[in-house]
């Protein structure tokens, strides 16, 4: 790769960047653990899709159900 | 299956409601930050850009760096409201997923992508791109922070103000007919401004507070001198700008959710030449009785100026709780049906629906649809109000409104003022500063010695301790903003269209809970890391090419 195309430079950014981070590497940690728990841990056990479980492939006639007894 | 749906546990409704308050009061304490601080630090850098001199590329960096931790903290809490969508509002995100999932999908594909993008350059390409391709990139980051936040707000405005849609019964959906309409509503506009011109406030605060901390240390001098006048500047431009913009949210408020703004003033009967409450007696912890009192105990208030604020007539009619449940009828004859009749009326529409959906399965013939489909259209408008069965149901909780109003007004107009004087104070203008000097000579706020060639430098601490303190009081005023917007929205979630109970997740409530605990937990605990790394990079102080105390 030529060292003046933009990839090059474009990797040399973030390769630089990253490699000379201080606080940016406390930062970075904070990131992946909080992302780590929201899509891991959180989403995985905690919020599932309703719909997709209940409705059994049939969303519409699920809510329209769910919907339509709620009034009464 | 059907006893299931029958009777839905009101924990549920109540503590899904909560959790999704609880994410979302804790996102917004790190979005505004975010926003203000983009304009402050983009400003730091234009002075870096015109001036080269080092001391500005030190000081945008400080306040890029402090950007940095705000950015990290506060990245990816929004999604965890998504999340909630799908488990605990499952019947609203089917219902109108297809409308208000747009503006999300697009704020994450676009506008963050836009924001990730550029604040790699403003972080890791001091040394390596031009200076005004640096200066570029710094503005797009905040741009990119901004436009996120019109994607945002464009979906929450929808949910106050439903346009460009359509109900399609075969789908249970409404589908959207005009992008256009949801994502240039007025009511979205006007809701971006105001939102946005209070986030500037929150930065402009913020760094006047960081800068007066630094003088009460005598430290960084120059640069808490400088940075004071870029941050009360953008602070008195922002609090003007987010009472204008008030005001128009108000109206528009006034015209798409007269119940929400009856709530905010604890307004039970209204009529025209309505009066602005400024203060009365409203029980912070139980809803009042507005059926049977004529108006808040204690009232005290600001002659014409609710109907001025509502319909920029000072004799604009503003009807109260009273008249909308009960009907009433505008003086240039626009009628407004009672909720009895709404009721009756959405009743119809969830009717028509269940007896379309059932013909439609049992293969009736084009005629009967068509008849069922038009009964459901014509009444379409009203379909939320077939689940109510209590008017009372449709009354927010007035005190949350009425005091987080004037909480977040209260607060506003001390900005202004605050702001203003800081601004006179550190600007020095001629003639303007002296008078406001000797004014706050006369009165006791600056020693008299000091009247005339004083030092902002050289304040009695209690004024940088005040802009301190004014943080905390910043970030009330903001979320008594958001209290008012979606507790004023009760009890729908789409406004007209379906309320919580109809909107919730068959879930139960201990499921609910737990996730809520959790959340308090995660949040909490990630608050507080932001604001300790916050406070030691502050402690830390700038990172120095050249000496920032140079007078």
């Amino acid at each position: 790769m030529q060292k003046d195309s933009f990839a090059y430079r474009v990797f040399d950014l973030y390769y630089d960047g990253f490699k000379n981070m201080r606080l940016g590497r406390v930062l970075w940690t904070v990131i992946l653990i909080k992302l780590f728990i929201i899509f891991a841990v959180l989403k995985l056990f905690f919020f599932p899709n309703f719909l997709k479980q209940h409705a059994a492939g049939d969303e519409a006639g699920y809510v329209a159900t769910e919907l339509v007894e709620r009034a009464q | 299956m059907t006893n299931l749906l029958l009777n839905i546990d009101a924990g549920t409704i109540d503590w899904s409601r909560a959790q999704f308050a609880l994410t979302a009061i804790y996102h917004w304490l790190f979005v505004p930050l975010t926003l203000g601080l983009a304009v402050i630090m983009g400003i730091a850098e234009t002075c870096y850009y015109r001036t080269k001199k080092q001391f500005w590329k030190d000081t945008a960096k400080f306040w890029q760096k402090l950007f940095g931790v705000n950015f990290a903290m506060g990245v990816a809490t929004g999604i965890i409201l998504e999340f909630e969508f799908g488990t605990n509002w499952s019947n609203y995100s089917w219902f109108v997923g297809d409308i208000f999932g747009a503006p999300l999908a697009v704020e994450g594909i676009v506008a963050f992508f836009m924001e990730s993008t550029f604040v790699a350059v403003m972080f890791f390409g001091w040394n390596k791109v031009s200076r005004g391709f640096h200066l570029a990139s710094t503005w797009l980051t905040g741009l990119g922070a901004t436009i996120s936040a019109w994607w945002i707000l464009v979906a929450n405005a929808w949910m106050q103000c439903p346009v460009g849609c359509e109900f399609n019964p075969d789908t249970m959906r409404n589908e959207m007919v005009s992008f256009a309409e949801v994502a240039l509503s007025p009511f979205a506009v006007s809701k971006f401004c105001h939102t946005v011109t209070s986030a500037w406030i929150i930065g402009g605060i913020f760094v006047v507070a960081v800068s007066s901390w630094y003088l009460l240390k005598k430290r960084e001098t120059k640069m808490a001198v400088e940075s004071i006048k870029i941050g009360a500047l953008v602070g008195l431009v922002a609090s003007v700008l987010a009472a204008a913009t008030g005001h128009k949210a108000a109206q528009d408020v006034g015209e798409a959710q007269p119940m929400k703004l009856a709530a905010m003033e604890a307004l039970y009967n209204g009529g025209t030449d309505q009066g602005l409450t400024a203060v009365a007696w409203v029980n912070p912890f139980c809803q009042p009785d507005y059926e049977n009192l004529d108006e808040a105990p204690l009232r005290m208030a600001m002659p014409y100026a609710l109907s001025f604020m509502a319909t920029n007539d000072i004799h604009g009619y503003v009807p109260g709780v009273n008249d909308i449940l009960n009907g009433y009828t505008t003086p240039d004859g626009r009628v407004e049906p009672s909720v009895d009749e709404k009721i009756e009326r959405g009743k119809k529409a969830i009717e028509a629906l269940a007896a379309y959906r059932q013909a439609k399965a049992e293969g009736a013939d084009e005629a009967t649809l068509n008849a069922q489909r038009s009964t459901l259209n014509e009444n379409m408008p009203y379909f939320g109000y077939g689940y109510v069965k209590d008017k009372s149901e449709l009354v927010p909780f007035i005190p949350v409104n009425f005091w987080c109003f004037r909480i977040m007004v209260g607060l506003g107009c001390v900005f202004i003022l605050f702001f203003g004087v800081i601004c006179l104070l550190a600007f020095k203008i001629p003639l303007i500063s002296v008078i406001t000097r000797r004014l706050l000579a006369a009165i006791g706020l600056l020693p008299e010695t000091e009247a005339d060639g004083y030092d902002i430098t050289r304040l009695p601490a209690w004024h940088y301790w005040l802009a301190i303190a004014l943080v905390p009081l910043a970030y009330i005023a903001s979320e008594s903003g958001w209290l008012v917007a979606e507790f004023g929205r009760q009890p729908w979630t789409i406004q007209d269209m379906l309320p919580t109970w109809a909107a919730v997740s068959d879930l139960h409530s201990s499921s609910v809970i737990i996730t809520f605990l959790l959340f308090l937990v995660l949040f909490t605990t990630m608050l507080a890391v932001e604001i300790s790394i916050l406070l030691k990079q502050i402690q830390k102080g700038p990172d120095v090419g050249a000496t920032l105390n140079e007078k």
